[in-house]
């Protein structure tokens, strides 16, 4: 079949992150969630505007694809803050005080759970577990898993880096 | 130049480990050993499983493997100065890592390698006893394998316990073009880390578990659906696939058998109900985790329509001693009709948490006293929540209960994945009770109401509850809409998130701004 692709209409560089996944993992059986991770994990999230692109490389109707896409608590359809911070809200982390962590850092952070603050610098998310139940208040900030957090602990890593160490 | 060979020094790389600066102790440790010109190799392996000890540092001495924990970056001098390299006495000194009693107790058999060697080290995986269980098994028919799994008594470590073999003999008899083996990596249960320790420990375990599989049942493609939440063990289980797949383990011809078995690693997304096996096939086929219908059930139709041989990590890692060592072996271990070991998780507040690898059978209050040490906190245990967020709590009248399926049943509880968490007597039980109901709103995939619109009613009656606006009225709304969702929910998510609740109501009243005992147990319906 000739159909031509949909139109990707999105800034080059992101274009590029979203042509690239699909060349890497759409001929693969099950496609979608490899597709939407190797969008993320480049551009931090997955623009709406690559749907149309997505769904016919897939073979599938769009809203099948967003259907899947929205169905996943892990994937964005906005850009995150500079920083993404996980804080864990499950019961062995529950045990050992997470619940004052994350009313902690929700002060120190100024911003909400689920939200990004408005200078983008920072997005705090829940997650349910992160598998360190034993060491918790369990945090992920940036992808590196963190014991014991505070609010402290997590405000410094998220603090931007000062001009000079 | 040293004359000697340099001293071997272990680190785990464990996420847990690095979660309390492992890789800043081994970096420092590497520093102060240059800068003394000292001869050290930094080696990496998994943990040990004694997470208050983490980072535990092992030096190879001529007594064997000696530990030295927790140590922070700034400790590192003082262990030279001390002469850590020699077993040395300090203040962070265990002695033999072997002969702590927390580890000596314990019975390492699925766990037997894991913080013991370089997880991606293929050689050392074969030198301790790695890929006999494998050959044993291309030596074999697939029924004599899946028999030696069902005699083994061996029962699915995800959670419900379904015997192995009788799923592994569904896969085997039933005709079909393609099989498929699945690994459930989703460990989305609070208070359980052992799959996850045994993919970033010993990850040709797991992959052998599954070749086994693969050969036995006739399946030519394995996946490893593993949770998003794990990045440390991605890295170290696609790495072990590949180095599996280029040295012949796995790929085209398993160990020149001719026989093919391929595996990749696919990354769930932060769904709870991905973990529920059918959800998990839908997700694996590029769809919504919504729960399928049964039957059929996966080992007759389950990925892309074909037979599937799904199980739990730890399930898959326990095959590799019972093709190696036989099922008598695995049998002989255990009590009752759960045998052989479970890798118990000990989390939340206590004192000495991390992995303990027993035989089924030991008491709840074996493992959070003995092995616990109590809890972190040092005040008294209020609760205990076995099995994850779908387990009851238990009051801590209740710890003398043995650790087996059937025995954890009939105190109303579950065994699940064998995680433990427990809670000082400043838990307040309403308002985990609320958020179970709240995380069931959260994960439910939505196909039935009981559950979907169940969950959401659920938080709102427990806060009216707590907020004393009629409450007899409340508990009995409660109730009734526990009873529905157990009753009328398609996956144990809706069925049995009611477990956690009315547990909490039963043996925590007061919490909910009710009499204690007697006036709450009135109110209940019949
Ligand atoms: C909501 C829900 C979540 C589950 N999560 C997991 C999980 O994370 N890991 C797992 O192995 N089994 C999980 N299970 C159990 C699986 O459905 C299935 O029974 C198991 O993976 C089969 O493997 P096994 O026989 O080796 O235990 C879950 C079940 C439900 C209902
Ligand atoms: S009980 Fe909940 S999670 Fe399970 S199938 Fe029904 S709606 Fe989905
Ligand atoms: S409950 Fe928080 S890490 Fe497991």
């Amino acid at each position: 079949m000739a159909v031509s692709p949909p139109p990707l209409p999105l800034p080059a560089d992101l274009a590029q992150v979203v042509e690239s996944a699909l060349a890497a993992h759409a001929a693969r059986p099950g496609a979608l969630l490899p597709i939407f991770h190797a969008i993320q994990d480049r551009a931090g999230y997955v623009p709406r505007e690559a749907l149309p692109r997505i769904a016919w490389a897939v073979n599938q109707s769009q809203a099948d694809v967003l259907g899947t896409l929205s169905f996943y608590h892990d994937f964005r359809t906005h850009p995150p803050g500079r920083h993404v911070v996980k804080l864990c809200r499950a019961e062995a982390c529950q045990a050992r005080g997470s619940d004052a962590v994350v009313a902690d850092v929700e002060g120190r952070l100024r911003v909400g759970m689920g939200r990004t603050r408005e200078d983008g610098a920072v997005t705090l998310e829940p997650v349910y577990c992160l598998g360190n139940c034993a060491l918790g208040p369990s945090a992920m900030v940036d992808g590196r898993l963190h014991a014991r957090a505070t609010a402290d602990r997590i405000a410094a890593l998220v603090e931007e880096a000062p001009p000079c160490r | 130049m040293p004359v000697n060979p340099p001293t071997v020094v272990w680190v785990p790389l464990d996420a847990a480990a690095k979660s309390v600066g492992a890789d800043e102790v081994a970096a420092a440790i590497v520093a102060e050993a240059a800068r003394r010109r000292l001869p050290v190799t930094v080696r990496r392996n998994g943990t040990r499983g004694m997470l208050w000890l983490e980072p535990l540092v092992e030096v190879e001495t001529a007594g064997g493997r000696t530990a030295y924990g927790p140590v922070a970056p700034g400790d590192v001098a003082s262990l030279f100065d001390r002469g850590f390299l020699a077993g040395g006495a300090h203040p962070l000194g265990h002695g033999r890592t072997e002969a702590i009693p927390y580890f000596a107790r314990q019975e390492r058999v699925t766990f037997a390698r894991v913080g013991l060697t370089d997880p991606l080290d293929l050689a050392a995986y074969e030198a301790h006893g790695g890929w006999r269980g494998l050959r044993n098994a291309l030596a074999r028919s697939g029924a004599e394998v899946v028999d030696a799994v069902t005699r083994s008594g061996l029962r699915g470590r995800g959670g419900a316990g379904f015997p192995t073999g009788i799923k592994w003999k569904t896969v085997l008899d039933t005709p079909a073009d393609r099989k498929y083996v699945v690994v459930n990596a989703d460990e989305g249960d609070s208070g359980t880390f052992s799959d996850r320790m045994v993919m970033e420990g010993d990850p040709y375990l797991l992959l052998e578990g599954m070749a086994v599989a693969g050969v036995a049942l006739g399946a030519t493609q394995g996946y490893v659906y593993l949770r998003s939440e794990y990045p440390d063990a991605e890295r170290v289980l696609t790495a072990a696939v590949e180095r599996a797949t280029a040295a012949g383990f796995l790929g085209a011809s398993v160990l020149g058998s001719g026989k093919r078995f391929d595996v990749e690693v696919r990354r769930g997304a932060g769904s709870y109900v991905c973990g529920e096996e059918t959800a998990l096939l839908e997700s694996l086929e590029g769809k919504r985790g919504v729960v399928r219908y049964r039957p059929p059930v996966p080992a007759v139709a389950g990925l892309f329509g074909r037979p599937t041989a799904l199980n739990n990590v730890i399930t898959f890692a326990s095959v590799p001693f019972v093709l190696d060592r036989g099922a008598d072996a695995y049998r002989d271990l255990g009590v009752g009709r759960s045998r052989g070991t479970l890798p118990f998780q000990l989390a939340g507040n206590v004192a000495r948490g991390g992995l303990v690898e027993k035989a089924f059978g030991l008491t709840l209050r074996e493992l959070i006293e003995d092995f616990g040490g109590g809890t972190a906190s040092g005040r008294p245990v209020r609760a205990v929540q076995v099995g994850g967020p779908l387990g009851s709590f238990l009051p801590a009248s209740a710890l003398d209960v043995p650790l087996d399926y059937e025995a954890l049943a009939g105190k109303g509880g579950i065994l699940g994945h064998g995680g433990v968490v427990v809670f000082d007597d400043t838990a307040d039980m309403a308002r985990l009770a609320r958020y179970a109901m709240e995380f069931c709103a959260i994960e439910s995939c939505g196909k039935c109401t009981p559950c979907r619109i169940g969950s959401t009613r659920g938080v709102e009656v427990i806060d009216r509850l707590v907020a004393g606006d009629r409450p007899q009225r409340q508990v009995a709304l409660l109730r009734d809409l526990c009873d529905t969702m157990t009753h009328a929910s398609l996956c144990a998510l809706g069925g049995m998130a009611p477990l956690p609740v009315t547990s909490a109501l039963d043996h925590f009243p007061e919490d909910f701004g009710l009499a204690p005992a007697g006036a709450a147990r009135d109110a209940r319906r019949s």
